[in-house]
């Protein structure tokens, strides 16, 4: 493919889309301990089927091996990175050196979120900071990308050179200002979005119509987030306990319905499916696999979804 | 108000038990209307304790006032006359009269007999719930009256986060979600636009990151 596309930043994952490609992404959440090599073993699974890799931020603020350190090591093997990093602990100092140090390393991806509240996690009584908000991270790493400015206004020298991306969930209330806050993402600056997982995907397409209208959809690549199930017990759990997600009734019917040996194939079938109906729908620009702790079945997803081989980007 | 909420008797029995006389202060402003500190609680309180120390056989005098404001010199200065006869004072104030007094009283011993909570209402009898963390630079002006900044569980000033479930936070369903409500007040007035601008980085030197704060205002001062 065509390299000569005027990107902002190195990025691997912007080049694709700039080109026109549909991206692939998928996610390694790091482990409780100091073993890095987990973590390449995660990615040497998945390396050959997408463009770039998120590695979370202390996800459900349970704490583990730094997203940073992580990412570092994916770089290290000549991988993509996405930093996922969250607002929750560390203020704008941190944040902003953060930001340097994975910029130190080429790290050309971040994903700028506000992070699970601590009460979810291993420190419940821990204090948190927010400081700054996931609008003002986005805010922050543009600024010191495009002006060569810290938040204090001081120069920066070789400053940061980061593809910008943001969270959306097209599922969480209220909904009538879901599509004003995508706009509001985009006005702080972000210039993709991996959304949170879908299974309601007439309420996804909905979203993506009225973004649509409004003429968002061209200020910013939106790829469609997928997580496969693995069980019916998985399907209600996410039903039910997991705040902000949207799991249709005829969803969790169509996996309880086969038997519990087949329920992962039958899990894995849904999200193929999604890819293939979400793939012909305007607007959608890639996808984002989240399959929690079940890595080796994204390349399976990527295959049958159509997806693969993945593009070849030059430097 | 300031909030406040009773310690555990226990807690309190820990911190007077060797004391052989005790004033007990209550104060006649937000801990009175809070129910944790006012005349009333400190009768009851020094009932419980009476009762304890007759119950160890201890002879221990416990003296009942309450005090108009334990914020304010002027109030404070009541019992200058008379806090000699007491080895303690266990002050139902807030955090702040407790210290005010500690400051005026250098070589008394001062102890708390509240937990200070927060700024906040009275939603109904018995149900006290925070407005404001008293951050120093109001911005409700642009949020429709409602303050992300107390009511949000992540203080977040362009929200909702993705954990805003049917009007309800993601750490606990019956606390309502901040920004549903400033949306839901932003469409009553008729200023939902308003929700798309951005709202910039704050300035936290107003709040506690500037360190102990202090207002100064000369065309009061005398």
């Amino acid at each position: 493919m065509s390299t000569a596309v005027n990107t902002n930043t190195p990025s691997k994952l912007e080049k694709i889309l700039a080109a026109g490609q549909l991206a692939v992404t998928s996610e390694c959440g790091p482990p409780r301990g100091s073993d890095g090599e987990a973590i390449a073993k995660k990615a040497e699974m998945i390396k050959d089927h997408v463009d770039a890799i998120n590695i979370t931020d202390n996800q459900t603020s349970v704490t583990r091996l730094c997203s940073l350190a992580a990412c570092i090591r994916l770089k290290l093997m000549g991988l993509e990175p996405v930093l996922q990093m969250v607002v929750r602990d560390r203020n704008r100092i941190a944040l902003q050196s953060d930001i340097l140090g994975a910029a130190s390393f080429d790290i050309h991806n971040i994903l700028c979120l506000s992070g699970d509240h601590q009460v979810f996690g291993d420190n419940s009584r821990g204090q948190n900071v927010f400081d700054i908000d996931s609008m003002q991270l986005i805010q922050t790493v543009r600024q010191m990308r495009d002006q060569g400015k810290f938040l204090g206004g001081d120069e920066i020298k070789r400053p940061p050179r980061m593809f910008v991306g943001a969270a959306a969930n097209p599922f969480a209330d209220p909904f009538e200002i879901r599509v004003p806050r995508l706009a509001k993402k985009i006005a702080a600056g972000a210039e993709f979005i991996q959304t949170q997982c879908i299974y309601n995907l007439d309420k996804f397409e909905l979203w993506l119509k009225q973004a649509g209208d409004r003429g968002l959809l061209d200020k910013v690549a939106i790829l469609a987030g997928l997580t496969p199930l693995k069980s019916a017990g998985m399907a209600k759990y996410m039903k039910n306990r997991v705040p902000g997600m949207d799991v249709p009734d005829e969803v969790v019917k169509r996996i309880s319905g086969v038997p519990k040996e087949k329920q992962a194939e039958e899990g894995i079938k849904i999200c193929v499916e999604s890819i293939q109906r979400l793939k012909e729908v305007e607007g959608v620009k890639g996808f984002h696999i989240m399959a929690i702790e079940w890595e080796e079945k994204v390349p399976e997803i990527v295959e049958q979804g159509g997806l693969y081989p993945r593009p070849a980007v030059g430097e | 108000m300031i909030v406040a909420d009773k310690k555990p008797i226990e807690e309190i029995i820990e911190e007077v038990k060797d004391y052989t006389s005790i004033l007990i202060a209550g104060c006649n402003e937000c801990v009175t209307v809070c129910e944790a500190g006012g005349k009333k609680e400190v009768g009851v309180l020094a009932s419980a304790l009476r009762m304890y120390f007759m119950n160890q056989g201890k002879d221990v005098k416990i003296d009942e006032v309450t005090l108009e404001r334990q914020c304010d010199h002027e109030y404070l200065e009541e019992i200058r006359n008379n806090i000699d006869q007491y080895d303690a004072v266990l002050s139902l104030a807030c955090g702040v009269g407790v210290q005010f007094m500690a400051e005026k009283y250098f070589n008394k011993p001062i102890l708390p007999g509240v937990n200070t909570c927060f700024l906040g209402v009275t939603e109904e009898r018995g149900v006290w719930t925070e407005r404001c963390q008293a951050c120093g630079q109001c911005i409700l002006a642009s949020t429709g009256g409602i303050c992300p900044v107390s009511r949000c569980a992540k203080r977040l000033l362009n929200g909702p986060c993705g954990g805003s479930s049917s009007g309800k936070c993601e750490i606990n369903p019956d606390l309502d979600c901040a920004w549903q409500l400033i949306v839901d007040r932003l469409k009553e007035l008729d200023r939902l636009d308003d929700y798309e601008k951005l709202t910039p980085i704050k300035d936290w030197s107003t709040d506690r990151a500037g360190g102990p704060r202090k207002v100064v205002r000369e065309d009061v001062k005398l």
